[in-house]
């Protein structure tokens, strides 16, 4: 069957998740060390090790997410995260940075590396030279990719492939994106955070909500629509005479009903996004896409229809699977 | 609308609060019910210590939860000792300001709806320091509230007949006053 | 304080491109010079066959050279044009890791501006692997750039000092998307946009500009009233990124202004004409964010 990869913000999340019929829990420590690093969000050392504990007695794996670029100056903070992941009995940690993957390669020989989506491993070439320079085991495949792409990469390495199937879409390659400390001072790469909350205003302003993003509007909603979060990749922006959503719409990613497809393509491992979002959202995603992993393995139809309602602004887009979305 | 399907209350579409109980809830002296309302919160506080280590910079916070269907407001004072909870019949002074139906407000600690579903379909929305209350939700969240609960607990001895009572207005108004068993 | 010219962003048109080079190479100004194709593997046939010539030019002209690998290496031939680098005989700057991959042991190459320089590990790790030279991510800021060009020690390390910054690639063509045409059919349309088309927001903000899959910033980083921390923090070099017009006057200023004979208030007066999109940021050194200029958001 294929291993169902799910998030956890939190600790009830965690156990949620794996009560859910997740194979595998991914979720970070509460600090910069991991990409969802949100106020109220994430694990102290103490729940990581009772999350831990809880997953693995009912079967189920846990990956540690120390996926940010180590800070200069600060690289201590990131290698006691990988020290404390591992302490705690970790499955795996999912790391992104070049320096910190050579660090947990010769500090921790047995401990196994997956390497996160933020490494924009994009060939077969770059995910052969990360398994052959540092044993990785695993690379989460960029959101960049076709179906027909990612099964071409498959024949070429040797390691597990992870790819996202539902849940909030970056547009831009991760890793490889500073636009929110351009605008915030705050970025995904450096801090955890993308359109951080704490540089989000929402304006009523004639019948209008206005979203703005460091004081640079992303959306104005008319107050009967949908009000998207101002992340600023996913706004309505002005190009020369015209107005629309000139790099992405609000929508996220829905490909459940690709799981046949990446399955055929030789994917191992699906992710589901949103360590943001609730325990109830968590459970509901996770107990679909666990009944339909359980259906493609015993050859029957995907349940049809089963997650509308829990995207974002309603709609929901396979990305960059179909290649025409480029 | 956002829905989670599985849960049957969470299928339906948020309640209104009905007119009669609205008058109720207005005309209802609202300093006996701060002080309810405050023991509540201190109870939970006291058995979800994590709530509050979870809070970080925020755990001083003043919170207004506005409902929108009743002209009731909620100030959630975490800065003072020990925590209170007042009512307010105009939109308290807060750092972070919560609005929705009275039973948005309620089923989202309840973990019947999620809260950023329902912020995408505009049922809720967030004023002022939206940090933190996205902080506040997740810390909630993350507890595993049951308010019903809690309070049927306050009433000692009458606590089977007050959940029951509570489960009843729950049939009632279609407000989700406990936590949902779907999700654990 | 050497200047560097980094590849161009854009796509120009091919007489624009000849005439470029030709002219770099006779820049007195000019120590070093990136060339090749950065974003999009689709426009490198268009000038191709002109890149010995510039090439040789570049170096009669007595600039050191370095051919740039693509961003974002994806497709089966982008990943040839990667492998191939190695065998023009030049220094190769490595702007996608895959090019890493692709390096004979030992041999040396440079780092670009879009590898994920954040910390002394990372740096160690490809000093290691034989990088001679760095231009750090735009993104970091004055505390990491000065232990990044200590950790460095005599390996040149490099700033952004000009021009709209590169902020992100992607799989998506957004000048295609704008134009609604398909990636595979998108006739060159960034061809009409050589510095980027800007993208405003709702309230007229200027916000970003797009340059088929990479997005840039709308402001002109300009990094000149940090000159002199930048030579406190032990940086070596600012890269200059080109743009269709009034580039050689903007490289003229940096001269003057590196030389000391004109100070940094007047090189900004001097050179905002010639900046694209019409504004300055400088904010990921040391401001509030990297859009701030001189710790000002804009309004």
């Amino acid at each position: 069957m294929m291993e169902l990869v799910c998030p956890a913000g939190t600790p009830a999340s965690l156990r949620a998740a794996v009560d859910a019929g997740a194979h595998t829990v991914y979720c970070g420590f509460a600090d910069d060390t991991n990409a969802r690093n949100f106020p109220g969000l994430n694990f102290s050392r103490p729940e990581m090790a009772e999350g831990i504990a809880y997953a693995h007695a009912r079967g189920a794996r846990v990956l540690v997410a120390i996926n940010t670029f180590p800070r200069a100056g600060d690289e201590a903070t990131w290698h006691r995260a990988v020290a404390d992941a591992s302490t705690a009995g970790a499955d795996a940690v999912i790391l992104a940075d070049l320096g910190l993957i050579a660090h947990a390669a010769e500090a921790h020989p047995g401990l196994r590396l997956h390497l996160s989506v933020q490494a924009a491993a994009a060939n077969a070439d770059m995910i052969n030279f990360y398994a052959a320079t540092f044993g990785v085991k695993r690379v989460v495949l960029p959101r960049v990719l076709s179906v027909q792409e990612i099964a071409a990469i498959n024949r070429e390495i040797d390691v597990e492939s992870e790819v996202f199937v539902f849940g909030g879409l970056c547009v831009m390659t991760e890793g490889r994106c500073s636009l929110s400390s351009y605008i915030t001072g705050r970025s995904p790469n450096m801090n955890g955070v993308c359109s951080p909350a704490s540089h989000v205003t929402y304006t009523e302003e004639d019948d209008e909500l206005a979203a703005r993003l460091g004081g640079y509007t992303i959306h104005r909603s008319a107050k009967s629509e949908a009000a998207p979060y101002p992340t600023l990749c996913k706004g309505c922006f002005k190009v020369g005479p015209r107005t629309g959503y000139v790099f992405e719409d609000p929508a996220s990613l829905d490909a459940s009903e690709l799981l046949p497809a990446l399955a055929k393509a030789g994917v191992c491992a699906l992710k589901i996004e949103g360590r943001q979002r609730s325990r109830a959202y968590v459970a509901q995603v996770v107990r679909n896409f666990r009944n339909a992993v359980e259906a493609l393995e015993a050859g029957q139809p995907m349940p049809a229809g089963m997650l509308a309602g829990l995207t974002e602004g309603q709609s929901a887009t396979a990305g960059a699977y179909n290649k025409i979305w480029r | 609308m956002t829905t989670l399907a599985g849960d049957t209350r969470a299928a339906r579409p948020i309640p209104e609060i009905p007119p009669f109980l609205a008058l109720g809830l207005r005309l209802a002296p609202s300093a006996p019910a701060g002080r309810i309302l405050s023991e509540v919160a201190r109870r939970i506080l006291n058995r979800h210590p994590r709530l509050i280590e979870r809070l970080g910079p925020y755990r001083q916070s003043r919170f207004a939860l506005m409902a929108t269907d009743v002209p009731i407001s909620f100030l959630l004072d975490l800065g003072k000792d020990p925590v209170c909870v007042s009512l307010h019949a105009a939109p308290p002074e807060a750092d972070a300001r919560i609005s929705g139906k009275l039973a948005a407000l309620i089923g989202l600690v309840h973990c019947v709806w999620d809260g950023d579903a329902l912020f995408f379909s505009r049922d809720l929305t967030i004023e002022g320091d939206t940090s933190a209350a996205l902080a506040l939700r997740n810390a909630i969240d993350d507890a595993e509230l049951d308010i019903g609960a809690e309070i049927a607990r306050l009433t000692g001895p009458l606590a089977g007949p007050a959940a029951r009572i509570i489960s009843l207005a729950e049939g009632l108004t279609g407000v989700p006053l406990t936590r949902t068993e779907a999700v654990r | 304080m050497d200047l560097t010219i980094g590849p161009i962003q854009g796509f120009w048109d091919a007489d624009l491109w000849s005439a470029f080079y030709a002219r770099l190479a006779e820049e007195p100004a000019v120590k070093r010079v990136v060339i090749g194709e950065l974003v999009c593997s689709k426009r490198l046939p268009f000038y191709q066959d002109r890149l010995p010539e510039a090439i040789e030019q570049l170096l009669a002209g007595g600039k050191e050279v370095a051919v740039t690998s693509l961003a974002l290496v994806t497709l089966k031939r982008e990943r040839k044009m990667t492998a191939d680098l190695p065998g023009l005989g030049l220094d190769v700057e490595v702007n996608d890791l895959t090019a890493l991959a692709h390096l004979p042991d030992g041999a040396q190459f440079s780092v670009g501006p879009l590898i994920n320089v954040y910390n002394e590990g990372t740096l160690r790790f490809l000093a290691r692997r034989g990088a001679a030279r760095f231009c750090l991510p735009p993104e970091l800021p004055a505390a990491s750039v000065e232990r990044l060009a200590k950790a460095a020690g005599t390996i040149p390390v490099d700033v952004w000092g000009w021009g709209r910054l590169p902020l992100a690639i992607s799989g998506r063509c957004y000048h295609a998307r704008y134009h609604d045409r398909p990636k595979d059919q998108c006739q060159f349309v960034c061809a009409e946009d050589p510095d980027g088309l800007a993208v405003d927001t709702l309230e007229d903000q200027k916000f970003l500009a797009i340059n088929g899959v990479q997005t840039l910033s709308a402001q002109c980083a300009n990094m000149a009233h940090a000159l002199d921390r930048l030579r406190h923090l032990g940086v070596s070099g600012l890269r200059l990124s080109p743009q269709s017009t009034g580039f050689f006057e903007v490289i003229g200023l940096f001269r003057d202004l590196i030389d000391g004979r004109i100070d940094a208030e007047a090189f900004s007066e001097q050179a905002l004409p010639h900046a694209p999109g019409g504004s300055f940021c400088d904010g990921f050194i040391d401001g509030p964010s990297g859009v701030a200029w001189r710790n000002q958001i804009p309004a």
